[in-house]
């Protein structure tokens, strides 16, 4: 149900994603090299004012800023607060580096599908990040959902993480990895 | 019934793998408790008043012989020797110790079970009419659609952390056994105009704190969308659910909040996206889920082949004459009947059975109904194809195991959770009750009389009982730290479902059977020939009920 992309009410600041200086990306860890902005500053913050590099904004401020950070374009990512659904940037989705999903608490599940529509929906190919509170044992499912970039903020060391992105195999369902359901690739005769 | 292939049996044992881990991570302190909760309920395994739960998955309640074997055995050497049917079609162990629940999984992975999904905020086991492929009423069966509803919803990677917990029912007879509208979402087959099959589609159902059965959203939704189309309910839950709370967290909530016709619509905007892709059912895929449930080997008689003699062996043998009035159930080809074996002797908790029974109902399914068997939602085992000829025979074998209480569909075949005695999060103890009126009512003849009532009991708000939907209800619930029951009258779980409403005040256990008692009396005065009592109080209501339990002594 595609929306034109219209600003986000300004909501409540609840917990924030970090910003860790090591992350799992296509399956190694490597550094982060992406500032993410929290939050709650976007008053202050201009497109002028905006330090240089690559930087993730908050979809409320990037969507008051976008015009003007044009020229910028390779440098600019997003993110979505878990409440924000994939609609919300539509067909822009295709022209950012860099989208990232929060996960508030590994329990809220909304970035599941945040994932998906991005990827099967709006034609996103570029990094899409779980930042915020997943946790190791879901990597399965949100390698399956598009994710391939993990800014884990637990205390294990990201290689023991890297096991857990194939505990299965194969699927019964179709998601972003296996574009057919089982039904379909089973010779059913 | 359905068989793994290789690509089954890779993901169940790689999910034992998966678990086992996550077992020892937390028993080695790497997995915090709130971390492991989620992974642990997915895998079946409460933690509770007494000792962990495991609740294994029996999808849409259908096992064979040597799955029961294995159940027997796992019951023996893992726990105390008994399980426990519930009423969404599974099977409960109440006692295995945390550390050898990867070893269960393992073993019941080698006869193709598991407990995935059978807990935590995702998509739950699908459950479908006991009586699917036999029953007369029946219109398609609905067992090819459940497991293909089965492999969708297993580990599927969007929908493993919803707002809450989600369940999915499908009816393919006239009559609903399966109460579709008590759950989220509640599948009835259909044919159109055309004679093709589809589905009207209810969604919203559920119990609990605040009960509310499921509305229409779609009156025919084609068989080969089934899936994309459930994809896409379970997604706008999934983006909309409420997650503040968890008590307003089922897609209920969301519905009713949003209103069934805006719900509806924002699933069929979602569905015109995808029901063109990949999820689309092929023909192909329809026919290879009815291949796993072929015809059995049935010998042909001929019309009324059978009748004869069972009139002959009833009238020998009255105990014979009631169980069969009462257990069996008319199937629809000649000489076959499909036979309840009751769990309900008084004084055994409905839904208990010992390691010794779980072989003895694997020996009768083999002998008696090639094998196979189904877990009821009233918590009863059904063997769905028995020879007319053969059902003198079973029923003797049936009693000398304690399964032959002839009291199907009456008073005394109520459900029943496991209330305080086992479920930390019971207000009451249920079971007791359960026993005190099985013992108050002990009379056939009198249960026969009332006829068909349904008595279901639950030991707090979370209705695992069921007692929304009983015609009789009864509610645990908690007076300053003691246990009292409230009563509630007029639920049907049936097409033409209700909620049942609040009587008035509760009552202490000692006051319950004969409470119970009032309100058989008040319906006897009432009824008119043959009446069953939920008609009587729909015809007569809640008041006259109402004065003569709560009339003062004069
Ligand atoms: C001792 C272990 C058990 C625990 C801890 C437990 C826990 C719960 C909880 C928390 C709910 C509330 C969910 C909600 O509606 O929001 C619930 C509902 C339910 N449980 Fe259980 N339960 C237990 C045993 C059982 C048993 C033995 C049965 C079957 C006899 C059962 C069947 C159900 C059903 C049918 C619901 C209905 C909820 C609905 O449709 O809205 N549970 N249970
Ligand atoms: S209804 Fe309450 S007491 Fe009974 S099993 Fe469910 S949670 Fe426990």
């Amino acid at each position: 149900m595609p929306k034109p992309a219209e600003p986000a009410v300004k909501k409540p600041v609840g917990e924030q994603p970090e910003n860790p200086a090591q992350l799992i990306l296509d399956g190694a860890v490597a550094s982060n090299q992406w500032n993410l902005l929290p939050l709650g500053g976007e008053a202050q913050i201009t497109a002028d004012s905006l330090a240089p590099g690559k930087v993730i904004l908050p979809l409320s401020l990037w969507l008051e800023l976008r015009e003007q950070l044009h020229d910028r374009r390779e440098e600019i990512g997003v993110w979505l607060d878990s409440d924000e659904t994939a609609d919300l940037l539509g067909d822009d989705a295709k022209a950012l580096p860099l989208i990232a999903a929060h996960f508030p608490a590994f329990t809220d599940g909304r970035g599941f599908t945040l994932g998906r529509l991005l990827r099967e929906r709006y034609g996103y190919t570029g990094e899409l990040r779980a930042v915020g509170n997943f946790i190791r044992d879901q990597l399965t499912y949100l390698t399956r959902c598009g994710f391939n970039a993990f800014a884990y903020q637990g205390d294990e060391p990201l290689e023991n993480l890297l096991g857990s992105m194939r505990d299965f195999n194969d699927s019964y369902q179709a998601a972003v990895d296996q574009p057919l359901p089982i039904f379909r690739r089973r010779a059913l005769d | 019934m359905y068989r793994y292939d290789e690509q089954d049996h890779a993901l169940v044992r790689q999910r034992v793998a998966q678990f086992r881990g996550q077992t020892e991570r937390y028993l080695a302190g790497e997995l915090k408790e709130e971390e492991f909760l989620p992974l642990r309920l997915q895998n079946g395994l409460y933690v509770q008043r007494l000792a962990p739960m495991l609740r294994i998955a029996v999808p849409y309640g259908l096992m064979n012989s040597a799955q029961l074997r294995r159940l027997a055995h796992i019951t023996r050497k893992y726990d105390k020797g008994y399980a426990h049917f519930t009423t969404r079609q599974n099977v409960q162990l109440n006692w295995p110790n945390l550390e050898d629940v990867p070893d269960i999984l393992a073993e019941l992975a080698e006869v193709e079970m598991h407990a995935v999904q059978t807990s935590g905020n995702c998509i739950r086991n699908t459950t479908t009419d006991q009586f699917a492929g036999v029953a007369r009423d029946e219109l398609v069966d609905p067992r090819p659609y459940c497991e293909l509803i089965r492999q969708w919803s297993t580990f599927h990677p969007e929908f493993a952390f919803l707002p809450r917990k989600f369940k999915i029912a499908v009816c393919g007879a006239n009559e609903d056994r399966a109460a579709i509208r008590a759950h989220d979402i509640g599948l009835q087959i259909v044919k159109n105009a055309q004679g093709e099959t589809g589905f009207q589609v209810f969604v919203g159902g559920g119990l609990g704190r605040t009960p509310i059965l499921g509305a229409a959203i779609r009156d025919f939704l084609p068989e080969t969308d089934l899936l994309s189309y459930l994809e896409a309910i379970v997604r706008v839950y999934n983006q909309l659910g409420r997650r503040d709370n968890k008590f307003k967290a089922r897609i209920k909530i969301l519905v009713k909040a949003m209103g069934s016709e805006a719900f509806a619509r924002h699933v069929e905007a979602e569905w015109e996206q995808i029901k063109d892709g990949a999820d689309q059912l092929t023909p192909e895929a329809i026919t290879w889920a009815k291949r796993f449930f072929p015809e059995p080997a049935y010998k042909s008689f001929t019309d009324g082949h059978g009748d004869a003699v069972l009139r002959d062996q009833a009238g020998e043998d009255k105990a014979f004459a009631r169980w069969l009035e009462r257990n069996t159930f008319p199937h629809r080809v000649n000489g076959y009947q499909s036979v309840t074996l009751s769990t309900k002797p008084t004084g055994i908790p409905p839904g208990d059975v010992t390691d010794r029974q779980l072989e003895a109902i694997a020996e009768l399914a083999d002998k008696y109904s090639f094998g196979e068997v189904r877990v009821t939602h009233e918590q009863n085992v059904v063997l769905a194809d028995v020879e007319q000829e053969q059902l003198f025979a079973l029923w003797q074998e049936a009693r000398k195991h304690g399964f032959a209480t002839p009291n199907i569909g009456t008073l005394t075949d109520m459900i029943c959770c496991p209330g305080g005695d086992y479920c930390s999060l019971a207000n009451a103890k249920s079971i007791p009750v359960a026993e005190a009126i099985q013992r108050k009512f002990d009379d056939l003849d009198y249960l026969y009389d009332l006829g068909d009532l349904d008595l279901n009991i639950s030991g707090c708000m979370n209705a695992c009982g069921h007692h929304h939907i009983g015609h009789i209800g009864i509610l645990g619930v908690d007076k300053k730290g003691e246990e009292f029951y409230q009563i509630q009258l007029g639920g049907n779980s049936t097409k033409k479902a209700s909620l049942g409403k609040v009587l008035g005040p509760s009552f202490s256990r000692d006051e319950m059977p004969e409470t119970i008692e009032k309100i058989l009396d008040v319906f006897v005065e009432n009824r008119q020939p043959e009446e069953f009592f939920i008609d009587t109080y729909n015809r007569i209501g809640l008041q006259p009920f109402k004065e003569r339990v709560y009339a003062k002594a004069s």
